[in-house]
């Protein structure tokens, strides 16, 4: 695979985090560049969902600087870090369970849909030709993730791989240029993880998105990743390319297990 | 409208199928010729545009050297553009070779070497990578065109281009060269090779059966005048492209009657898309029946008890007068109300959602039909009828008239087709629509067709006192018990099969004492039926070994042993002891072909453990069986398996003589 990555797009320096006395992050900085696949890995509890949660902006950490494309980010709120292009998905899926998944879908796209509620309950005019054009977007994802079969399927309805993949589908609907994935493959079996995988790479090859992944399976955080982050008890102990992180013996300590 | 004459393409000079095409873009250019869902709306083409697209691949395959008597191997699901290809293949004179595109990759370099094919065409990436995993050892593959790019875009081979290139290229060919496609087509005879089928390989190394737009076009021509299809019908083409059935019904009749195809979204959206067009003429292997109805039947069983009462009282009422009515014949005024409230209540809504409300004429083949499945769609009002044939005969031998169905023929000859029997039961054929060749293969040509030009089927049968043709069973398969009786295996599969909770069956008995049998069990109908009484399993080897599946399934086995006791020629073959796999009988571990046919001596062979168990009286049997996933990885599965017998009947008294 040959993808080619950029110039950091986002930089973290000396982040930490606490709730009360609790240290959830301590020191921590990496940065992501730009069309790379980021991936953080780490024990449970190591600290890699708070990772995230700061990244797009649900943790504010009392220490440290986020630059996001070389500019400093003053306490920024989730729906902010949204309309800067930053989506995600979460460990436990967050889809309207009643909803179908055409609709689940459409909700990805709201953020860019300019029309008033007024507008919209009369669905003429303008609102219709919005609901065209964002239509078309979500069919494309909709193709692209290959979900067609399940387009009018309530959510709640679907097996579980699928509804990561929905999710996924949301995520992708808002265009974003950084797609934050919270163990999309948690739960799966071998075959659904193959095909995650396979979209993961199909979507930043495409869309050239950038991806800030979490994943407990070694095995396709090695396969998928540019690069990887190792937490421990929320402190950074490894981070460079699979290979380098696979041969760390700090690393190798304290998620691997060591060899005796 | 056109006039009805000009729509089956009667008019002289249409002998093959590019010309008529360009006369169907010039009869009724804005009529639909193709649709295909895209971002989830129906996108129509017309005939007018299909040929503009043709024109220009044929001009973009021209351009990258394509030459008349060159082969185009075609890879994908039914795709508007890869139809186009066949034609634009076609129109310079070559020979499409049609692919089954869920084979692995050395199951094609098989197909692609025999064939000599230059030019390949293909869906997408997963097809792609095939070609690109084989390409070493085929040294003539000189060109590969894809449909889809998506995922394709750091693949940067020279040998591989984009179908959009194509046509793009083409397009600019066809302005430098206006006269040069129109003069390619006129050059074609109808007595070119119009296209290769590969048989399935039920009996060894697939054959490459080439046949003639002569033959093709007297095939779909017949059809087209026997049901009365007009340009006006409307057919979803779900089934592989490189399956006979498929090139007939989706390519050589829409062509001959001008009528429109529908292509599905996706393998997974084939029920929503058939609800969606509607089809007036289908076409489906028994298979496909059976799988609808017994989703039909779970979810009736699931369904409040109101329900299930209204729908057992009316399909009783179906059962009892709906063939007779859709036949015209007599039906009693009381009998003919229950059905109209029938049909409002239950019949008409079920047809809705089995996408079947519009259907003049189906069809199904490929296989025998249990007579009970056929009764059901007939009784409800769906005009599904049976035609006999294969691959080397265009699928065109035998048709069922309308108005004259029996459960278990296949009905009479087809206009123009000539059938006979040979002395030992062979069925034999003549007409216009037999093979010119097996490809490179002249010692199968010579075996398969006689000194007076007949075409030997391999089919058993006869025929009953009103011309209608009987298939027993392939005629090499059909033997005796030691005993003396007849052991037909398919017709007696075919009975256990039409149980909902039964998948595959194969029988044993030829040359034995008695029969016996393998099940498969069918996971959804079985894991349904485990899920309502609380039984908790991990998986297909699990369930199937549980003792109440096997008495679930002995069930089954004795009532069919009851039915063949009722019958004199079949008494005899009883199944008395029987085993369910521990795995399901799969094509990619070889057991079943690409159209899902049981490999009756593969199965034998790799199971030969298990019929000794059941011959030798024992009760249980180890197996350690390998089975290949979708992407070529292998396992093992081993199960202790259980034998089980089950009780026969006493033969009825045969009738008096």
């Amino acid at each position: 695979m040959n993808r080619q990555t950029g110039d950091v797009i986002v930089d973290l320096q000396n982040i930490s985090l606490r709730f009360g006395g609790v240290k959830a992050l301590t020191d921590i900085s990496f940065n992501v560049r730009e069309h790379e696949i980021r991936s953080i890995i780490g024990p449970n509890g190591a600290g890699k969902s708070s990772m995230l949660n700061v990244i797009n902006g649900v943790y504010h950490p009392q220490e440290g600087q986020i630059f996001f494309r070389g500019q400093l980010r003053k306490k920024m709120e989730p729906h902010q870090a949204a309309e800067q292009g930053i989506a995600r998905t979460f460990q436990n899926i967050a889809l309207f369970k009643g909803m179908t998944v055409l609709d689940n879908i459409m909700t990805g796209r709201n953020l860019r849909m300019k029309c008033n509620f007024l507008q919209h309950a009369l669905y003429w005019g303008a609102a219709q030709k919005e609901e065209i054009a964002h239509r078309i977007k979500v069919e494309e994802v909709i193709e692209f993730l290959e979900i067609q079969a399940i387009r009018k399927t309530p959510v709640g309805r679907l097996p579980y791989g699928l509804q990561k993949r929905v999710e996924l589908a949301r995520a992708l609907a808002a265009e974003p240029h950084i797609l934050l994935l919270d163990e999309p493959m948690a739960g799966m079996n071998v075959e659904e993880k193959q095909d995650m995988c396979r979209f993961i790479l199909d979507v930043n090859d495409h869309y050239g998105t950038t991806i800030i992944l979490i994943e407990h399976d070694m095995g396709v955080v090695m396969d998928i990743s540019d690069r990887v982050v190792v937490l421990d008890y929320g402190k950074k102990i490894g981070d460079g390319e699979p290979d380098d992180v696979k041969n760390n013996p700090e690393v190798i300590k304290a998620y691997l297990g060591t060899s005796h | 409208m056109a006039k009805s004459g000009d729509a089956r393409g009667e008019a002289a000079g249409l002998d093959t199928f590019p010309r008529l095409l360009m006369h169907h873009a010039r009869q009724r250019p804005a009529h639909p010729a193709m649709r295909e869902k895209e971002y989830g709306i129906w996108q129509t083409y017309s005939w007018a545009e299909v040929a503009e697209r043709v024109r220009a691949i044929a001009s973009g395959l021209a351009e990258l050297g394509f030459k008349r008597g060159d082969r185009l191997a075609v890879v994908g699901d039914n795709r508007p553009r890869l139809y186009w290809s066949v034609a634009a293949c076609q129109c310079l004179g070559g020979i499409p070779v049609m692919m089954y595109q869920d084979a692995v990759a050395q199951e094609m370099a098989y197909v692609m070497a025999d064939a000599e094919i230059r030019f390949a065409c293909v869906e997408d990436q997963e097809q792609v990578d095939k070609m690109l995993e084989i390409k070493d050892g085929l040294p003539l593959l000189e060109h590969v065109i894809y449909d889809d790019p998506r995922g394709l875009r750091h693949y940067n081979q020279t040998f591989l281009h984009g179908l959009d290139e194509v046509l793009e290229m083409g397009r600019i060919h066809d302005r430098n060269h206006p006269d040069f496609l129109g003069s390619e087509i006129d050059k074609g005879s109808p007595d070119d090779v119009s296209v290769m089928l590969y048989t399935s390989g039920t009996t060894g190394k697939p054959k490459g059966v080439c046949q003639t737009h002569a033959a093709f076009i007297a095939a779909a021509r017949g059809g087209c005048t026997f049901d009365r299809l007009s340009d006006g019908e409307d057919i979803l083409s779900y089934l592989p492209m490189a399956w006979v059935g498929d090139h007939l019904f989706s390519y050589a009749q829409a062509l001959v009657a001008g009528f429109t195809i529908n292509c599905p979204e996706s393998g997974e959206t084939v029920m929503n898309d058939l609800r969606e067009i509607g089809p007036t003429y289908y076409f489906a292997p028994p298979r496909v029946f059976e799988n609808l109805l017994t989703q039909v039947m779970i979810r009736m069983e699931d369904a409040s008890r109101l329900k299930r009462g209204l729908f057992a009282h009316f399909m009783d009422v179906a059962k009892r007068c709906g063939a007779d009515i859709l036949d015209g014949k007599p039906v009693s005024a009381g009998d003919r109300f229950q059905y109209a409230l029938g049909k409002l209540l239950i019949y008409g809504p079920l047809k809705n959602v089995l996408g079947m409300s519009r259907i003049r004429v189906a069809y199904t083949a490929g296989a025998a039909i249990g007579p009970d499945l056929f009764r059901f769609y007939r009784s409800i009002g769906i005009n599904l009828k049976q035609l006999y044939g294969q691959t080397e005969t265009c699928a065109y031998v035998c048709l069922q008239p309308d108005g004259q169905i029996k459960l278990d023929s296949v009905g009479t000859p087809a206009p123009n087709v000539e059938v006979k029997l040979a002395d030992n039961g062979e069925i034999l054929v003549r007409g216009p629509m037999l093979l010119k060749a097996y490809y490179r293969r002249p010692d199968a040509t010579a075996e398969s067709i006689n000194a007076d030009g007949y075409f030997m089927t391999g089919d058993a049968g006869f025929f009953d006192a009103d011309g209608h043709l009987k298939i027993i069973d392939r005629a090499k398969d059909v033997g005796r018990l030691t005993g003396g009786g007849l052991f037909a295996p398919n017709y007696i599969e075919n009975k256990l099969k039409f149980f909902p909770h039964i998948k595959e069956v194969v029988c044993f008995g030829n040359g034995r004492d008695f029969v016996t049998a393998f099940v498969n069990i069918d996971l959804e109908a079985v894991g349904n039926w485990a899920e309502r009484k609380g039984m908790a399993y991990s998986g297909y080897t699990d369930l199937a070994s549980r003792s109440q599946v096997y008495e679930l399934i002995r069930d089954c086995v004795e009532q069919v042993n009851a039915g063949l006791a009722s019958d004199a020629n079949m008494s005899e073959s009883q199944i008395q002891r029987f085993l369910v796999l521990h795995k399901e009988l799969d094509a990619d571990d070889g057991e079943l072909t690409r159209t899902r046919k049981v490999r009756r001596n593969f199965v034998a062979e790799k199971y030969a453990v298990l019929i000794d168990a059941l011959y030798g009286g024992k009760t249980t049997q180890y197996i350690e069986t390998e089975v290949t996933y979708e992407d070529g990885r292998t396992n093992r599965v081993a199960a202790d398996l259980r034998i089980e017998d089950a009780k026969t009947f006493p033969p009825q008294a045969r009738k008096a003589a």
